[in-house]
Formats: structure tokens, sequence, C-alpha cells
């Protein structure tokens, strides 16, 4: 990674605004999720534009033109065009004319499935610099007035430029689904019920907390120890604990589990931005790195798990 | 197989190491959430700790019927005995 980049759209909400919507309270959300206040978009800002403004910082900070860029890879499962991607949007108003443009959906895991794939395109010579984007703008799909989702959510959007290196700076990825667990997080009807009038309400995204709790703690505590296995590294070794930011309480269940030390530096973004799934790792890794928490060249373990189900997980030098 | 006494006191611990409630408080007719602040993400943990002491499976379905800590006894003996 040769760079990181964030975009957090301008409007920040408190917990007591989304409680004038859902019967809770400030202190039940913080109890509930440690979240305290989240970004929302602004009614005219999209998936590219966020994507645009991250990635924009993220070529500033590496080094590298637009026109090195052989890739653009950007995760995301808000872009609500079907088709184009909004990578080949963004490619275009970032000046990226050489780059390859597609999306991927997998959810809160996509920045790090996108990285994976970045690595192994530069690998296996397919490009030289890749830029990979998280971006969501939950906002569009998820209902003020429910109370299970209406706090969790918020919008951002994080990039990376991804470049050769002599050395390895992202690690195996451990990565897999479990599609048998594809209703505990979903939107709650298909775009042609919409279309067809089955459904009496824009599609929003509905789900199973204690569920994905149960999944996120137990079947995910697992997978960081394989991405540190396959690295060759253990938790002593990292600077920086990075994983999605879906719960607080997760997060803290996760460093208890896994046994973090106190030297490492662990995100808690969601504090101040909530769950913004696709674009969380990348914009909790650009805080740790902004606020001096975390050391650029530090080693990082990242985990991304959501909606699939699905997930991914990579040791990585930060930028 | 365990009795309800070992049940309740397994149970008490798990409750005190997963949501800090003093073990005694754990009584078979406290309700998890009203008396013992114990929400449903904790149950979480405390349905899993359970499930790997008393060695029975709880699925998230019955999770959802276990209100008090006497339910949650009542479930586990019952799970172990058909074990």
């Amino acid at each position: 990674m040769l760079s990181v980049g964030a975009y957090r759209p301008a409007r920040v909400v408190t917990n007591d605004e989304v409680c004038e919507h859902i019967d809770s309270s400030d202190q039940w959300i913080r109890e509930r999720s440690g979240i305290v206040t989240r970004h929302h978009a602004a009614p005219e800002e999209d998936v590219v534009d966020m994507s645009v403004a991250a990635a924009e910082q993220a070529l500033a900070g590496s080094g590298i033109a637009a026109e090195q860029i052989g890739c653009i890879v950007l995760a995301t499962v808000t872009h609500l065009w079907q088709t184009p991607s909004a990578a080949a949007m963004v490619g275009h108003r970032i000046g990226a004319t050489n780059a390859a443009a597609f999306d991927i959906s997998a959810a809160c895991a996509g920045f790090s499935h996108g990285l994976a794939l970045a690595d192994n395109m530069i690998r296996g010579g397919s490009a030289e610099y890749v830029l990979v984007i998280g971006c969501e703008k939950l906002t569009d799909m998820v209902s003020p007035t429910d109370r299970g989702t209406a706090f969790i959510f918020g919008d951002g959007a994080g990039a990376a430029v991804v470049g050769p290196s002599d050395i390895p700076g992202i690690g195996p990825v451990v990565w897999g689904a479990d599609g048998s667990q594809h209703e505990a997080i979903t939107q709650d009807a298909p775009w042609n019920a919409l279309r067809d009038g089955t459904t009496d309400h824009f599609p929003m995204l509905a789900m199973n907390g204690p569920q994905v709790f149960r999944w996120a703690v137990f079947a995910m505590t697992p997978v960081c120890q394989q991405a540190l296995d396959a690295a060759g590294i253990t938790v002593s070794d990292l600077d920086a604990f990075i994983p999605h930011q879906a719960n607080l309480r997760i997060v803290d269940a996760m460093v208890k589990r896994l046994e973090i030390p106190e030297s490492v530096a662990v995100a808690r973004d969601i504090v101040d931005t909530g769950n913004t799934s696709a674009a969380s790792i990348p914009l909790a890794m650009d805080r740790l790195l902004e606020s001096g928490a975390a050391p650029h060249g530090g080693t990082a373990l990242l985990i991304g798990y959501g909606a699939g189900l699905s997930f991914a997980a990579q040791v990585v030098t930060l930028p | 197989m365990a009795t309800q006494q070992e049940i309740l006191a397994g149970l008490a611990e798990i409750v005190n190491e997963v949501a800090g409630v003093p073990a005694d408080d754990v009584q078979m007719d406290k309700h998890f959430i009203d008396d013992l602040d114990v929400d449903s993400l904790s149950m979480v943990e405390v349905v899993v700790a359970a499930e790997e002491r008393f060695g029975v499976k709880i699925p998230d379905d019955d999770v959802k019927g276990l209100a008090t800590v006497g339910d949650a006894v009542a479930y586990i003996e019952k799970a172990g005995g058909a074990a």
C-alpha cells in the first residue's frame, strides 16, 4: 500500500438526532454499539462523488499520477445503478485513462477483498498500480425508523493506492463466504419487487443483530488468527488491529479473544463514524495513521466481515 | 450431566465474566434484560459460553425464549438430558 485517502461527509449526526425517529436513547446506542456520531452524505452526494474525493486524496499521497493506474476496484453495495459501474465513473472523473474498472459486492468485507485482488493483479502482472476504494451511502438503504439499523450505519469513502514492491506489503488473504446465512444481513426485497408492486417501500437493509454478532465474534476471530499465521506473525508483532467497524463490542470481543496486547493500536473509528460497511477499514486506517496512533510502515491486521455472509482478512504493511 | 444447582452456578460465573454482573445476583427468577442488564448481544456470548461449558447446543431461535435465568437453567438441563 502506497497511500490511503479518506472522505467523510460534512454532516455529522448525533445519537439524539437519530433518536428523533426511533424509540431509543443516546445512552442505549453507546452501550449497544459504542457509536456517538456518524456522517450522512448530502442528498446530491453519491457513491461516485465520495469515492472520487477519497481517491484523489490517496493519489496525492501516493506519488503516482492518475494515468499510471492500471485498475480501479471499487467495493460498494450502495451504488444505485446496476450499470455502469461506479469504478468506471470514478476513473473518468479522476483522469485514470489507462485503468480497467469494476465494482465488487462483498459488503463490509469489500475493501479487504479489493486489497487481495490488487495484490494478486500486481503479482500476476495484470496491473502495476491499483486503486482500491471502499465506499458506501448507506443512508440510501437504511430506514431512519428501523430501530435495529437506523443508528448503526453511516456514509463515507476510503481509498488506497497499491503498487509493486520488493518486499511483500500485503499478506496472504484468508477469505471465504457462508451463503447459508445470506438472510442475516440483506436488502429486504429485490428491485423487481418494487417494480412489480409486491413491496410497499423502497428496499432497505435488514439485519439480524444477534446472529451477526455471534458469527463475527466466534467465527471471525479464528479467521484473524489464520491471517496472522499465514503472514507468519503473532499478535505481538502487530502495530495495529483494524477490524471492520461493525460494532464496538465486536471489536472489543475480538481484542479480548485474540489476546491483543495493549501496545497494539486498535481501530475504534466506529465511535465517530458509525458502520460504513466497505469504507470502514480504510477510514479507520486513515484515522489511526493521521492521529499517530499507528506508525506509517507499521504492521496491521485487517479483517472485513459482513453480508453474504462474506469475509476477508490479511496482514498488511501500513502506508 | 449437571444438576440444576451446578448449572445455575456455572451460568452465574459466565454472566459475571461476560457482563460483569455479580454472580450472587444471578438467581433463577431474574430476568436477563430487565433485572441483570444483559442485552441480546451479551446473551450471545453467554449462550456460546454455556454451550461450551455444558456441552449443549442452543440455536438462536431458542435463545429468544430464555427470558429468565430459570428459563436458561431449565433449557440447559433438558438439553443435557437429551444428549
